[in-house]
């Protein structure tokens, strides 16, 4: 096997979290050198207008995304049942190349509530120890949101995100989210405009005692520089934004907003179409000594490097874990071990609603993070006493935009094809919008990751495999909010409502689009017995491993995932940079 | 049609862009024999215009298969008064053209066995590539027709074939080859709203007529002045290829 000369810190990944961890770490003056298994990708030529904004090599044809052939994961409801694989894309969007899943994400931009960070000492705290189910292993994550918050505010800079604060150092502003937590300062941008999805949505919750307020948007609603001197420019509302790269410099990503500063240091270097098999230790299993990748001849090369980090997403992050056998995997059995605990994902429900004719949505119009949200029944803003569930999350009207190919909402009992089809396709284009709930989903003792036995991808490494299905806890919230969207949907003036609510008695379904924001599998927190990383990313087993991405969530947020994913990584970097480089080891005795 | 669409916004705003973004770049490996030779980078180009012709002739499908595929088409989006059906906007044209691509193998799919029946939330668990889906489903239903009323599906009335498809969608008309409502939901439906709704540019949607039926304006992908009105938006559609309908 060739090896390469060795560097300070090689990261596996080059998505959202691998690049800021490389420009972080390449400005403490650190040799870094960035693994990703995809191709190199750059708005001109990759998403030029209009080669990108093309319905089916893009959509329809999955253009961006992880080519299922060669890697996927397994997927069951149960442990006793037999994970089949995930052949085609569906549920979830894993991303591949330069950028990641930060080039056709959408761009809703939130942080976390400062309770979910510590939702075990305060669901005890409100409403005692036993309203914690049997079965959910609820944990603190071992970090605060005061210590996260520079780090949020930090990414939203990058990113150039457009939103209002609705708690500026605890003053309370008009035209805000007024549950918000206190942020050091305004957004980097105003809200985009609202299109008329959003419009209707505002207005709608407003009457109805709700606190609509814009959501924060990646998609710049203005020209902007960022701290790093990236440009950016404002979003037109092209309406082909999630599932694609951005045309206009508008949606922020690793291309718009790092890369071409951090290419431009010496020392750094990328190495595209390495796909890293895992992670090398020495004899005590104790000390990285760097990775194993395949290169694009099929060559497998090791890397030798002083520290690493896992920044290859969600999926692959803990299958790296797994692989490399660093920290001891979950039984769901016993309970013991931790690589592969508290999987988890999060519920959307989606209702689409039909308007009268003369009532234009445009639903072609769009940005993938603008939109008016509620968070009346966020986390625990809401009283749970009664309802006997834990967990809630965000309703919003967005207006993504979309395409035909894309899929044509319908009205419920509309045929799939023939004259009647059609007619119901012309009559209800324009006509159509669409509000959701993104919800938390707890952590259970039998939703877990683990290796499959049986299955393997194209370098004979075994697959991933989940197994998780929706619980009793989660459903029963799920049904709370199909009512409110029932509610506002009405309040909006639809005249019908379709779409899908779950309720209790449905099972995670693979096939239609819920969300990529998979969460948990080596979970943050302050004991070693239960998570694999300290509060700094750290690795409890391998001091010189930092481990980012949402798989550190200690269970499912409400919120997008991708900004307390960048503020961890910010968060991780500055303690590396403040820490960890004068004295490398542990930053926390376990 | 105003000239000053809203187009030329975009456009200028993307030519300052593109002469502020800064030069990359400092890479190793792959992406440097790319960056340095500059030969090898991918292009800024569509995939090349194919739209449809009136003499078309398939390369994957036979003349019993075309025959099919033309008559299923009619019957999923027929000509009426609503709009144009998927036979005159060249949706089978599309079908054929999709057949050469790796799609139609399975390569954007996992395909590597054990093969498993599994409960349908858990997705597609065949073997089977959409060029196989095609060669056998289409076989299936023939057989069925010739079973039942003792001639090929394109030889029954629109009525007789509206009956086979829907009983074939709702699955109480199946093949002990293969599940034939899977063939019909998951390939042959789909694939005929591709071609129908899908740029000109892959054989389907002629003058962008299913677009001008719906009122989607196509890759305009320009509507800052707009999004704020919901009001009617008064311009036609744009193909790629920059074709106004
Ligand atoms: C359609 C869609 C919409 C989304 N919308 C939103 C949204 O609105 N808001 C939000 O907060 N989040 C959203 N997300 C989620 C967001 O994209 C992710 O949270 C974010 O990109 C995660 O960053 P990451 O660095 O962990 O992973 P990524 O950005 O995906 O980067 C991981 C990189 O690692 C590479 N890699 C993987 N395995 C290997 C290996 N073995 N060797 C080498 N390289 C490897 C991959 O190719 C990839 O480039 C969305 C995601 C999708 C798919
Ligand atoms: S909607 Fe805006 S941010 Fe999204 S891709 Fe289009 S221009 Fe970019």
């Amino acid at each position: 096997m060739a090896t390469n000369k060795p560097v300070d810190v090689v990261i596996v990944g080059f998505g959202w979290t691998g690049a800021i961890m490389a420009i972080e770490l390449a400005q403490a003056g650190l040799n870094v050198l960035a693994l990703e298994r995809g191709e190199d990708a750059t708005t001109v030529p990759n998403w030029a207008y209009p080669k990108v904004v093309d319905e089916i090599s893009q959509s329809a044809r999955n253009g961006l995304l992880q080519n299922l052939s060669k890697s996927t994961v397994t997927i069951r409801h149960h442990k006793d049942d037999r994970a089949l694989p995930y052949r085609q894309i569906g549920s979830f969007k894993p991303g591949t190349g330069v950028g990641g899943a930060g080039i056709h994400w959408s761009g809703v931009h939130s942080r976390v509530m400062p309770q979910e960070l510590r939702l075990r000492s305060h669901i005890t705290e409100r409403y005692g120890a036993r309203f914690i189910p049997e079965g959910m292993t609820l944990q603190d994550w071992g970090v605060t949101y005061e210590e996260l918050e520079p780090h949020f505010d930090r990414f939203e800079q990058v990113c150039g995100t457009s939103g209002k604060a609705g708690n500026l150092q605890g003053r309370a502003l008009e035209g805000g989210n007024p549950f918000e937590a206190p942020r050091s300062h305004e957004f980097p941008l105003p809200p985009l405009t609202d299109p008329p999805t959003s419009a209707l949505f505002a207005k709608a919750t407003r009457e109805l005692g709700y606190h609509p307020y814009p959501l924060p948007a990646a998609n710049a609603s203005r020209p902007y520089t960022n701290p790093y001197g990236c440009q950016l420019g404002p979003c037109n509302f092209c309406g082909f934004c999630s599932d694609y790269g951005c045309i206009n410099y508008s949606k922020a990503s690793p291309q718009t907003t790092i890369l071409p500063v951090l290419y431009r240091m010496p020392n750094f270097a990328l190495r595209t179409q390495a796909h890293v098999l895992k992670v090398n230790t020495d004899s005590a299993g104790k000390v990285a000594t760097g990775v194993t990748y395949v290169d694009a001849q099929g060559h497998e090369v090791e890397q030798p490097a002083t520290m690493v980090v896992l920044a290859a997403f969600h999926l692959h992050n803990v299958r790296l874990m797994l692989s490399s056998g660093i920290g001891q995997p979950y039984d769901p059995g016993t309970g013991q071990g931790k690589v592969g605990r508290n999987f988890c994902y999060q519920l959307l429900n989606s209702v689409n609603l039909f308007f009268d004719k003369n009532v234009y949505i445009n639903q072609f119009m769009g940005a993938g993070g603008v939109g008016q949200a509620i968070e009346d029944f966020y986390g625990d803003n809401f009283d749970h006493g009664k309802l006997g569930f834990i967990g809630g999350g965000v309703i919003w009207g967005r207006q993504t935009g979309n395409g035909p190919v894309r899929g044509i909402p319908l009205p419920s009992g509309s045929p799939a094809w023939g004259s009647g089809w059609k007619a119901a396709v012309k009559k209800n284009f324009l006509h159509t919008g669409r509000i959701e709930s993104q919800l938390s989903n707890m952590a259970y003792r039998g939703c877990y990751l683990d290796l499959d036995p049986t299955y393997r991808d194209a370098y004979g490494t075994p697959l991933l495999r989940m197994t998780l299905n929706w619980q009793d806890n989660d459903l029963r919230m799920s049904e709370f909010f199909g009512e409110k969207l029932s509610q506002i949907g009405k309040a909006m003036g639809a005249t019908s409502q379709s779409g899908r609510v779950l309720k209790r008695g449905d099972n995670w379904d693979t096939r239609a689009y819920q969300s990529t924001h998979i969460n948990g599998g080596t979970a943050m927190g302050a004991d070693p017995k239960t998570s694999v990383v300290n509060k700094y990313l750290q690795s409890w087993d391998v001091s010189n491993l930092f481990v980012l991405g949402a798989n550190v969530f200690a269970h499912g947020i409400g919120y997008n995932p991708t900004g307390l994913v960048g503020a961890l990584a910010y968060w991780s970097a500055a303690n590396i940079r403040a820490t960890y480089l004068k004295s490398p080891g542990p930053l926390v005795r376990g | 049609m105003s000239s000053n669409d809203g187009q030329t916004s975009r456009r200028d705003f993307l030519a300052t862009t593109l002469a502020l973004a800064p030069l990359a770049v400092t890479v190793v490996g792959q992406t440097a024999a790319q960056s340095i030779n500059g030969e090898q980078l991918p292009s800024s180009s569509p995939a090349p215009d194919h739209p449809s012709v009136p003499d078309y002739r398939p390369s994957y499908f036979t003349s019993a298969e075309w025959a099919f595929i033309n008559a299923a088409c009619a019957r999923i989006i027929p000509a009426d008064e609503h709009g144009p059906g998927a036979v005159e906007l060249g949706v089978p044209q599309y079908i054929d053209r999709q057949m050469g691509t790796p799609w139609a193998d399975g390569g954007i799919w996992y395909m590597q066995g054990p093969f498993f029946a599994g409960a349908p939330e858990f997705g597609y668990q065949s073997q089977l590539t959409p060029k196989q889906q095609y060669r056998m489903g289409i076989k299936a239903i023939d057989t069925l027709c010739h079973e039942r009323l003792n001639m090929p599906f394109v030889a029954l009335t629109a009525a007789q074939q509206d009956d086979v498809l829907k009983q074939i969608e709702k699955g109480s008309l199946t093949s002990t080859e293969l599940p034939l409502s899977t063939f019909f939901s998951g390939f042959l439906l789909r694939n005929v709203m591709e071609g129908y709704f899908g740029d000109p540019m892959y054989g389907g949607n002629k003058d962008m007529a299913a677009w001008k039926m719906i009122g989607y304006p196509g890759v305009r992908a320009d509507y800052l002045e707009w999004v704020g009105q919901a009001k009617p938006y008064p311009y036609g559609p744009v193909s790629i290829y920059g074709k106004r309908g």
